[in-house]
Formats: structure tokens, C-alpha cells, sequence
């Protein structure tokens, strides 16, 4: 074939078009192999759970697992939530009223995974170090937690988050 | 390539048809090689060594692994216990993973003080900065695998380093979990790539020689060869040399599988993992200290982890930011110092990655954080510039004999007169 009788235009089309097909179809076999990797159905298909609250007395606190992670319960004193509601929105890195972290202001229930890189924060047993603000202190690289699990001095970026739960009767909660 | 000829007539067919006695008779055998090294150019072949070791008791370490989080510990403790010299093939593996990490940090700083990262052999090192990549991955998913509570939690903080990344962190680590915590997903993902990355790592050493082999040794004087007299063959000098400063590596390694085997490793490891309880204090692996001090040093998440990775991608770039022409350190004053510096920066930052993170602690990890970066990022560009540099000796031969080498005069003192 002679130079002049080549049609530029179409021989590009077709190289275009090929590559495009030949991109789309790498993607379409690379796509499941690399999505294969999240949660399978079965560890996405998560109970939630029920808890008992009403053996949990004024100032303790309970944890329980929950999506392979810890629960915090804690059954808040009148002091608690009294610093937890006081507290100044400007002094907060992830600010959030109290009100917006609880259903009851006597039972604060949130995830116990520091939201810095997700060791668990001490100051549920009695004895442990609570940190600056009497709430909770992460062990790994120090940061402390409020009476409302937020965050006030350390690396962490955001509060301690808040699960999705629900009250089934005074007496019981269901997680999840 | 050049042909050789083999005394062994079966050795000679093969050559023939394929060349690899050729091949490894001109890379390992007559390769010429600066005559100057000292012992500090040994680290290569022990680095070498530690990963053929580390493949196989590896491999038969996995014949008796069980990876499952009900399991997996459990069957650590019975390769321990129950199987035939179970204890020192996994003591030989963890006790190898750290002696190969003190090989290659020597390694590394043995091309810092001497320039060996300059050109031509800028993708050779990089190529050494992939390896040390790997390895470290490598290493991080093996200490998951007996599933004690350091695996467990040093497993949940370095995977949590990715949710820093804005928008898309969260998935990435769901991703990589497998799950919404670390769980079996998980620790059956690490096995996998546990076993897969030591061969990426051997196709890298393979790249990383090649590149070696096209130049050949940087050298303690850092100048090039300047013909036959300032090179000897590989073989018998080297090889008898490496095997030397192995017999001297295996006394130290085998000390430590046999009197200390864990003294480099953390006693929590030996409590299964528990996802309920963090340990009050946690560390990771020494060998990874000096970049936990550095993410630890900036008190805001994504910094961390930017700094942290950072201090590796300056390495990278390092051929680009010391642009001094002379290489080796003992030309140039000041740089000396400033490595001695940073030396001593690196081990300060490993100590301080070691200690809880508060109080005079953090202060100090911010300045030798800042430190670092200064080395690198300032003072290595600034000498290339200002550094008034000694004079280089003409050959490798000249300093031996005196300044006033002649090719003649050096090729000569190879053999000893008298
Ligand atoms: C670059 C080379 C390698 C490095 C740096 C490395 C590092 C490690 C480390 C640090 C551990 C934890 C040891 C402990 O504390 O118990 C480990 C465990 C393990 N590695 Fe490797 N490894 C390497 C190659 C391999 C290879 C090639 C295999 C082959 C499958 C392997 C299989 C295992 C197994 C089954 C365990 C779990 C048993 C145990 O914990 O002792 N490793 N590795
Ligand atoms: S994981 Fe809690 S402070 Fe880092």
C-alpha cells in the first residue's frame, strides 16, 4: 500500500479504539482480584448484639466486642456529664455537644478504638489511667479522651466514635 | 560476553549451549574488583546470605504453620515445643530477621559515609532502598503471624497508618483487613505475601547486581578505577575475604540463637492475642524504632505518617541532593561530621521510638525528627555548594606507593618484592 492511499485518520481510530478495548478489559479482569480483598459476605453479614445495662452501677463502665472490636459502656456520675456537657466548643479539636453523643445522658456507649491508629484507650477498669480529662487515655502514642469520649490533647484526629444502637427496653440495648 | 574455556569436557557442552559457567566464571570468578575494599564492603554478601537463610527455615517453618487466629499461636508454640528442632529453626528465623537488618543498616550507612549512591550508580542504590522497602514489609507481616499480642497490635496501629490518607483512608484499611478489625482475613493475607515478598526481594537483589556489576564496587577512597593495577579478581580475594567475615557473622548470630534468642524480641508476644485489650505499652520491633519515634514526633495524624514515609523517600532522592563530586566521606571534612551526626540522630530517634511517648521524650523525638531532615534536605545540598574538599589521591594504587603512581610501578607492587 502506498503512503497516499493510507488514511491516517481511520488506522489512528482503530489504534484508539483497540487500546481503549484492551484498557477496559484489564480493568474488568483486574477489578475482582483486587476487590476480593474486603470484607466477604459472611464477615459482612455481623450480628448485631444485645446488652444488658442494668447491672452497670453509677461509675463503672463495661466493655464488650462488638464487629471483632470493643464496646465502651460506661453508666456516667451526675459530675461527669455535668464536665461533659460543660465543656467549650472552641477547646475541641472534633467539636460536638455532649447531647449529640448520647440517647441518655447517664450512658455514654461508644466504639473503644482510638481513632488514632485503633489501640484500645485505657480507663474503663477501676485504677486505670483516665488521662487529663477523666475520661480516657490511649497508652500508644498519648492521647487523652473526655468524660464524652472526645478528643482534647494528643495525635488523634476525631472523638471516639459513637455505634449505631438502640434502647429495647430500660434495661437493654441492642448494638449494631 | 566472553566465552570461556572449561577444563571439564561435560561443563564445556553445557557452556556451549548455555552460557551460565561462562557467565558465572566473569561475574564471580574474575570480576575485577577495587583492590582498596575493606570489611566494611562484606555486608553485601552477609546481606545475601541472611536471605537465603531467612527463605529456608522460612519454608520449613510454614510446614508446621498453622494461619488461623484460633491456631496460629498454638502451632508457634508447638513448632517450639513439639517439633524436631522446631526451636532453632523459628530462633534462627526471628533472631535472622534482625541480624539481617543490622547488616543492611551497616550496608546503608556504609554508602552514605562513602558516597556510594552517586553517580553512575544512583539506580543501584535505589534499587538497595526498594529492598529495604520490602524487607520491611516482609518482616511487619511476619511478626503477625504467631498472632501474640505485639503481632496483634502492631498489626492494628501500621494498618491504621493508612486511614490517615483524606477520603479514601477508611476503605484502604478495610481493604487490607479483610474485615472491620484485624482479624483471620487478615492474618491469612499476611501469610500469603509473607511468603511471596522474600522472592520479590531476590528478583530485586538480582536487579540490584546487575547494576553493581555494570560499574563495579564504589570503593573507601570513592574515586574510579583507573585500569588493571587498581582492581584484583573476585575470586580468590573476595570470595576468601566474604567467607571470613561470615565465619565472623555466624559466631555473633549463633550466639544470640543459643544464649539470647529473645533478647531482640518482646516478652508480650508470648500472651495470645487478645483484640480486647491493647498492652499498656507497645513497641515495635527495633529495627523499626527510628521511624516510630518519627511518626510519634508530629503531634497531628497524616503528618505522622507523611514524615514517616518520608524518611524514607528522601533515600530515594539522596543521588539528587548530594551533589558533591567527590565521594567518599574522607575527602571531605565537614560532611564527616554531619554523618557522624546524623549517625548518632538515627540511633537517638531508635532510642526515643523505645520510650512511652511523653515528656522530654517527645520534645526530643521533634528535634531529631527535625534533625533528619535537615541532613538531607539542607546540609547535604548546602556542602555540595560550600565544602572545600581534599585532594583526591590520583589512582586507587597512588596512595600505597607513595603519590607518584605510575601504571608500570603499581602493577609491579602486586607481586611483594622480596
Ligand atoms: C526477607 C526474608 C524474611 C524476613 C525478614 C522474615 C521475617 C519474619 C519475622 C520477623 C517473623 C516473626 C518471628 C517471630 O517473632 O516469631 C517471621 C515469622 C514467620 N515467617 Fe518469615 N521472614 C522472611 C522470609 C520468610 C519466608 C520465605 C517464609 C516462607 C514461607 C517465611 C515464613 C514464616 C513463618 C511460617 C513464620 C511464623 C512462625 C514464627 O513466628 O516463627 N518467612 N518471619
Ligand atoms: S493509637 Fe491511640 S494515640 Fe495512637
Amino acid at each position: 500500500m502506498s503512503e497516499a492511499t493510507t488514511d491516517k485518520g481511520r488506522r489512528d481510530f482503530i489504534v484508539v479504539a483497540t487500546n481503549t478495548m484492551m484498557a477496559v478489559g484489564a480493568a474488568a479482569v483486574v477489578y475482582p482480584l483486587i476487590d476480593q480483598m474486603n470484607p466477604a459476605a459472611d464477615t459482612l453479614a455481623l450480628a448485631s448484639i444485645e446488652v444488658n445495662i442494668a447491672g452497670i452501677t453509677e461509675g463503672q463502665a463495661i466493655t464488650v466486642k462488638w464487629r471483632g472490636k470493643p464496646v465502651f459502656i460506661r453508666h456516667r456520675t451526675a459530675d461527669e456529664i455535668q464536665t461533659a456537657a460543660a465543656a467549650n466548643m472552641d477547646d475541641l479539636r472534633d467539636p460536638q455537644v455532649d447531647g449529640d453523643r448520647v440517647q441518655k445522658p447517664e450512658l455514654l456507649v461508644i466504639e473503644g478504638i482510638c481513632t488514632h491508629l485503633g489501640c484500645v484507650p485505657l480507663g474503663q477498669k477501676i485504677g486505670e489511667v483516665k488521662g487529663d480529662y477523666n475520661g480516657w487515655f490511649c497508652p500508644c502514642h498519648g492521647s487523652h479522651y473526655d468524660t464524652s469520649g472526645r478528643i482534647r490533647k494528643g495525635p488523634a484526629p476525631t472523638n471516639l466514635g459513637v455505634p449505631p444502637y438502640e434502647f429495647i427496653s430500660d434495661s437493654v440495648i441492642k448494638i449494631g | 560476553m566472553q566465552m570461556q574455556n572449561f577444563k571439564n569436557p561435560v561443563v564445556n557442552w553445557i557452556d556451549h549451549r548455555l552460557p551460565v559457567f561462562s557467565f558465572m566464571h566473569h561475574e564471580l570468578n574474575e570480576y575485577p574488583t577495587p583492590k582498596n575494599l575493606s570489611y566494611l564492603w562484606n555486608l553485601g554478601s552477609l546481606a545475601g546470605f541472611a536471605l537465603v537463610m531467612m527463605i529456608a527455615t522460612g519454608i520449613i517453618l510454614a510446614m508446621h504453620y498453622t494461619p488461623h487466629v484460633d491456631h496460629a499461636f498454638a502451632s508457634v508454640e508447638r513448632i517450639m515445643r513439639d517439633v524436631n528442632h522446631g526451636w532453632l529453626i523459628r530462633y534462627i528465623h526471628m533472631n535472622g530477621a534482625s541480624f539481617f537488618f543490622i547488616v543492611v543498616y551497616i550496608h546503608i550507612f556504609r554508602g552514605l559515609y562513602y558516597g556510594s549512591y552517586k553517580a553512575p550508580r544512583e539506580l543501584l542504590w535505589i534499587l538497595g532502598v526498594m529492598i529495604l522497602l520490602l524487607m520491611m514489609a516482609t518482616a511487619f507481616m511476619g511478626y503477625v503471624l504467631p498472632w501474640g499480642q505485639m503481632s496483634f497490635w502492631g498489626a492494628t496501629v501500621i494498618t491504621n497508618l493508612f486511614s490517615a490518607i483524606p477520603f479514601i483512608g477508611e476503605s484502604i484499611v478495610v481493604w487490607l483487613w479483610g474485615g472491620f478489625s484485624v482479624d483471620n482475613p487478615t492474618l491469612s493475607r499476611f501469610f500469603a505475601l509473607h511468603y511471596l515478598m522474600p522472592f520479590m526481594i531476590v528478583g530485586v537483589v538480582l536487579l540490584h547486581i546487575i547494576a553493581l556489576h555494570r560499574f563495579g564496587s564504589n570503593n573507601p577512597l570513592g574515586i574510579d578505577v583507573s585500569g588493571k593495577q587498581d582492581t584484583i579478581p573476585f575470586h580468590p580475594y573476595y570470595t576468601s575475604k566474604d567467607l571470613f567475615g561470615l565465619v565472623v557473622f555466624l559466631t555473633i548470630f549463633a550466639s544470640a540463637v543459643f544464649f539470647y534468642p529473645n533478647f531482640l524480641g518482646h516478652p508480650d508476644n508470648y500472651i495470645p492475642a487478645n483484640p480486647l485489650q491493647t498492652p499498656a505499652h507497645i513497641v515495635p520491633e527495633w529495627y523499626f524504632l527510628p521511624f516510630y519515634a518519627i511518626l510519634r514526633a508530629i503531634p497531628d495524624k497524616l503528618g505522622g505518617v507523611l514524615f514517616m514515609f518520608g524518611a524514607i523517600a528522601v533515600l530515594f532522592v539522596l543521588p539528587w541532593l548530594d551533589k558533591s563530586p567527590v565521594r567518599s566521606g574522607r575527602f571531605r571534612p565537614i560532611f564527616k561530621v554531619f554523618f557522624w551526626l546524623l549517625f548518632a540522630d538515627c540511633i537517638l530517634l531508635g532510642y526515643l521510638g523505645a520510650k512511652p511517648a511523653e515528656g522530654i521524650y517527645v520534645v526530643l523525638s521533634r528535634l531529631a525528627t527535625a534533625w533528619y531532615f535537615f541532613h538531607f534536605l539542607l546540609v547535604l545540598p548546602v556542602l555540595s555548594l560550600i565544602e572545600r574538599t581534599r585532594p583526591l589521591p590520583q589512582s586507587i594504587s597512588a596512595p600505597i606507593i607513595g603519590g607518584m603512581a605510575m601504571a608500570g610501578a603499581a602493577a609491579k607492587r602486586e607481586k611483594p618484592d622480596a
